[in-house]
């Protein structure tokens, strides 16, 4: 193992826009023949060929600036020394990068910049990863003649505002690399540099701290620096790494890859892996930096049991654990039958991990009560666009993004959601892509630096269909649909009932504007540069499918594309932003309780079969009980056990009230996770779960990528979350014998046809795969359904909007959404344990000035929400970045337990639920209702633990 | 299983399908139900039917009763 240094070429390599490739030129550098696309700086072209040009202002994130003067070559036949990084190269021409003249121009560059740098190189935190220092070695610096009397910079403040890492102005070189990655790579144009000539220095924003100023952490200034200046507080306090491994992010779909780097098993600092597919060298604040919870002292290392949820845990070995839960599940089958247990598997975990408990179920429960997270969260785009197009999945990589046209975006926030893909988009936005923004909200995305979205249709929650029938009538009445695509490669069928339907009255925009809001002149725009403008591409999130009509939503957007021929080639599609990181992946391992891995329904008796072959068992045919349905099952006494990996669905699911109820009716519940969570203290037995740090598997993205999740330390409790499992299915009596998570996966490849060429060994040769992987795709597939659909001919689907039953009245006249903010991760377990929460403290309820002055509500005063299903208190912003008439909340905090309020509708097709609509009336407030103070006791009481050395002493 | 409950979700199922004709809408409404209703909840609406089936919009309710050989 050694530290993973990615080569520095120190421009980016020319890219052709025209989808052509470039053409070749052949030059010579210090006497070597060197060949190389057109368009390549000089500098990059000898770094080809193993030449190093020394450079300060240059790296190949960044388009190049020359600013530094280090970079200069000699070219025969040209006059002066001209920078390598921003001279292309010619044909023919000849490039000397090391003479007498150079040599000597170089070190005087060096010398002035050393002459106002600290020489305290030995205690630098960069020391031995700074490009200054390198430099001056690289050109044979050996004295500086100019000493430290006149003016200069060495005594000025820190600023040690952010978190995670410091800016220490003394040592800034003024290289601009920084100012230049918030603005390519990040997009948010946090960074300027103030004042000229000497008076020059990196600023955030206005004279601000970082905190204070619009930077959101994603560290890409940090990576970009060359010397100390804004460099990690992890490696100021621990020292520079020794080796690293490569590794996936754990927080959402975008699925980052990084290097965490090391000094023996304490992790350094995770850097963004520039031959990550996904992120291509870029982070966001939660994969860079907050993975402190994996050490904080409140992460549970012992298993533990108690009989009644109102006991205190007590610590207990693992085999007693594994043995309550075994001799538990087992009872309660006896007694109340083999469907009566069941499971929950973890969209955070691995595929390995999730296909192992889904196994545990069939195989050794015996039924198929299984079923993950993506419930309540993208199960509509599973079943939608298998319905339309054939596959659960989204179409396109992200890369494709870079060859839109047109970007539509409905029901996501990816700045906050999905932050990576955000920069991406962002830059392809800068370019000229146009953008529609669909969502109540004013999103970041809507109006930030150098954005601006083309037309932005503010819905009100639950009108989604009606705008995508407007949209698809304004298409069909005005002549746009792409004939030829619908003749070719849809069902043409189904299409004309569909134009026949779309292009009734009701359907038009002027009768979507009386229910949606949305002005019929912006929808119709809106449609037009849809139809019109080139390739077009839907990127959508949760504000699509947490809805009762979800699934009709996906299946109208995929109606839309295929419409309009935006489907099957690079720059268009329909792709799901999905929110947990692998909640892809543990959809397609069969985590559903009707299907098996690879979205074969559990009914079908060939797969049924090949898998009771395989695991030498007989299955039951007949799908198990969803999420929701678990806890209604647990009320009428049908369903007593649940083994939960990783979820925490008492503060992620809608109505806690009803699942609190329905876990208080279970008799053994079992939580398998980092942390005592709020499910867990509706829980019997806790198992101490691994973090990714701590296991071999891999997660699958958005982009259906697969990504591989290397082990970089011991688990810290013992055992990866795939042992756990392993251990219950042996105590059960049905053991299951894996040595390393490959062979899982080995086991899923064997039975699942569209990953029979994945392995983790093809995934390492690769650096990622992206599904279908099989005979018929050695490659993979990035980009789905290319020359035909996977189900044969794409087909229409009539979505006919039925308004959601959860209706404003007198009673509760606003409508609540919901929704994520960047810091903060989900139910926040993880990032409300690390740096993090000094940008989102507490959950907040944004509301319109309006609504909130007629309620007498003052900015950051209490407010209490009530819906049908309940009430909880938090604190109120006043904005209009919400509409008159609709509030907004996020679900990071246990304390305000958004989901308290959101109510039991659902899905018609999955029963995902309807997070995003809840009639609620807002009224000011004193502080937490009695719910939330009764709620805490219980959550205080539930985290008493008795150690097992007090046991002992006993 | 409260009876209220499945009636609202059978419906709903048989309102994304309420623009198809009868035969294939009541056909589609069965599968669906067939293909992710765990039997219980089959039970659970057979039951309800049973008992006068109220609440449940005409066809969803043949839907439901198409259902009931899969439910032995
Ligand atoms: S951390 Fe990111 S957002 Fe903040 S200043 Fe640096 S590049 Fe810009
Ligand atoms: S902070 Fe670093 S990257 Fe920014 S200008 Fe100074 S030395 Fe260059
Ligand atoms: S964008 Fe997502 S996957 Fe990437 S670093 Fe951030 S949280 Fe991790
Ligand atoms: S590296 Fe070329 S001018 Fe700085």
């Amino acid at each position: 193992m050694s530290l993973i240094k990615e080569i520095d070429y120190g421009t980016p390599a020319p890219k052709s826009e025209a989808q052509v490739p470039l053409k070749q030129v052949t030059l010579t550098i210090d006497g070597y023949a060197v060949t190389v696309p057109e368009g390549t700086s000089i500098m990059r072209a000898a770094m080809d060929t193993g030449i190093q040009v020394p450079k300060l202002c240059a790296t190949d994130s960044l388009e190049s600036f020359g600013s530094c003067r280090v970079c200069l070559v000699e070219i025969e036949g040209r006059n002066g020394t001209p920078a390598s990084c921003t001279t292309p190269v010619a044909p023919g021409i000849v490039v000397h990068t090391q003479t007498e003249r150079l040599k000597s121009i170089r070190r005087g560059v060096l010398e002035l910049y050393i002459s106002d740098h600290p020489l305290d190189c030995l205690t630098c935190a960069a020391n031995g990863d700074c490009e200054l220092q390198d430099m001056a070695g690289a050109v044979g610096l050996r004295d500086v003649r100019y000493g430290y009397q006149g003016e200069n910079h060495l005594n000025q403040a820190k600023d040690e505002s952010n978190p995670y890492f410091t800016y220490d102005p003394s040592k800034c070189i003024v290289c601009s690399r920084c100012v230049r990655a918030c603005e390519e790579v990040q997009g948010t144009f946090a960074l300027t540099i103030e004042g000229r000539g000497f008076g020059s220095a990196v600023s955030a924003g206005m004279g601000e701290a970082f905190l204070d100023s619009e930077c959101v952490s994603c560290g890409a200034c940090v990576q970009a620096c060359p010397t100390a200046t804004l460099m990690e507080k992890s490696v100021i306090e621990i020292g520079q790494p020794e080796h690293s491994v490569v590794t996936t992010c754990a927080y959402c779909g975008v699925g980052c890859s990084f290097k965490a780097e090391m000094r023996g098993n304490e992790l350094v600092r995770m850097v963004p892996y520039k031959d990550g597919g996904a992120n291509e060298g870029h982070s966001c604040v939660k994969g860079r930096f907050a993975w402190g919870y994996a050490t904080h002292k409140e992460r549970i290392l012992k298993p533990m049991i108690r009989e009644k949820i109102s006991d205190p845990w007590r610590e207990v070995s693992w085999d007693e654990a594994i043995g309550r839960v075994a001799s538990e599940f087992r009872r309660i089958q006896t007694t109340y039958g083999q469907s009566s247990i069941g499971g929950i598997t973890s969209s955070r975990c691995t595929n390995e991990e999730a296909y192992l408990v889904q196994k545990l179920v069939r195989a050794v429960f015996g039924n198929n009560n299984v079923d993950t997270c993506a419930r309540v969260c993208h199960s509509p785009t599973g079943f939608g666009l298998s319905k339309t197009f054939g596959t659960s999945a989204g179409t396109q990589d992200f890369k494709s993004i870079d060859q839109t046209d047109v970007i539509m975006v409905i029901g996501a926030n990816p700045t906050d959601a999905h932050p990576v893909f955000a920069s991406r988009m962002k830059k392809r936005l800068r370019k000229g892509a146009r953008l529609i923004v669909v969502d109540p909200r004013r999103t970041d995305l809507v109006k930030s630096p150098h954005i601006k979205a083309d037309h932005h249709l503010p819905l009100l929650p639950g009108t989604n269909v009606s705008v995508i029938n407007a949209l698809a009538h304004v298409i069909v009445t005005e002549g746009l649909v792409d004939e030829n695509f619908v003749r070719e490669r849809c069902d043409w069928e189904t299409f004309q009932d569909w134009a026949q339907f779309v292009a009734q009255p009701e359907n038009s925009p002027e009768a979507s504007e009386a229910v949606s809001g949305v002005p019929a002149e912006t929808i119709r725009a809106a449609a037009r540069l849809f139809a019109t403008g080139g390739n077009g591409a839907i990127y959508y999130g949760l504000g699509v499918t947490e809805h009762s009509q979800g699934t009709t939503m996906v299946m109208g957007m995929a109606n839309l594309a295929m419409a309009t021929g935006n489907i099957g080639r690079r720059g268009v599609g329909v792709n799901p932003l999905r929110g947990q990181n692998n909640v892809q992946g543990s959809c397609d391992m069969g985590s559903f309780p009707h299907e098996l891995s690879g979205y074969r329904h559990i009914s079908d008796a060939t797969t049924r079969a090949l898998f009771e072959t395989a695991w030498g068992v007989s299955l039951d045919k007949e799908p198990g009980l969803r999420i929701p349905n678990m806890f209604d099952a647990a009320m009428d006494g049908s369903f007593r056990g649940l083994y939960v990996q990783g979820e925490d669905i008492v503060q992620s699911d809608p109505d806690t009230h009803h699942v609190t109820s329905g876990l208080s009716a279970m008799e053994c519940v079992v939580v398998q996770d980092l942390f005592l969570n709020e499910t867990s203290n509706y829980a019997h037995v806790f198992l101490p779960g691994a973090t990714f740090l701590e296991k071999d598997g891999t997660f699958t993205n958005a982009e259906r990528r697969i990504n591989l999740v290397r082990k970089v330390m011991p688990p810290k409790q013992g055992k990866g979350d795939w042992e756990i499992t392993l251990d219950i299915a042996k105590a059960m009596g049905v053991p299951m014998h894996y040595d390393h998570p490959s062979e899982i996966m080995d086991e899923i490849a064997r039975l699942t046809p569209t990953f029979h060429g994945v392995s983790f060994k093809r995934i390492d040769e690769m650096g990622s795969i992206q599904w279908p992987c099989n005979e018929k795709a050695p490659e993979g597939t990035p980009i789905m359904h290319v020359g035909g659909f996977v189900r044969g001919k794409g087909a229409f689907m009539i979505t006919e909007y039925v308004p959601t039953d959860e209706k404003v009245g007198p009673r509760f006249p606003l409508l609540l959404t919901t929704g994520r903010i960047l810091s903060q991760y989900n139910v926040g377990a993880q990032t409300r344990r690390t740096g993090n929460v000094v940008w989102h403290p507490e959950d907040i309820l944004e509301i319109h000035p309006h609504d909130a002055e007629q309620r007498g509500i003052r900015e950051g005063d209490w407010v209490r929400i009530q819906s049908r299903a309940g009430a909880t208190a938090l604190h109120a912003r006043l904005t209009d970045r919400v509409a008159p008439g609709v509030v907004y909340t996020t679900f990071h905090h246990p304390d305000t337990q958004a989901n308290v309020i959101t109510t039991d509708y659902s899905d018609w097709a999955t029963n995902c639920p309807e997070y995003k609509v809840t009639a609620v009336q807002i009224s000011p407030s004193n502080g937490p209702t009695e719910w939330q103070n009764e709620y805490r006791e219980h959550s205080d009481q539930s985290r008493r633990i008795i150690p097992l050395s007090v046991q002992a002493a006993e | 299983m409260s009876p209220d409950k499945l009636v609202y979700m059978a419906n709903q199922i048989g309102k994304f399908f309420a623009h198809q004709p009868e035969e294939k809408a009541v056909d589609a409404v069965a599968d669906h139900i067939r293909k992710f209703w765990d039997p219980r909840m089959r039970k659970a609406i057979l039951a309800h039917v049973d008992a006068g089936g109220a609440g449940l919009d005409p066809r969803t309710l043949k839907a439901v009763e198409a259902v009931r050989a899969s439910v032995a």
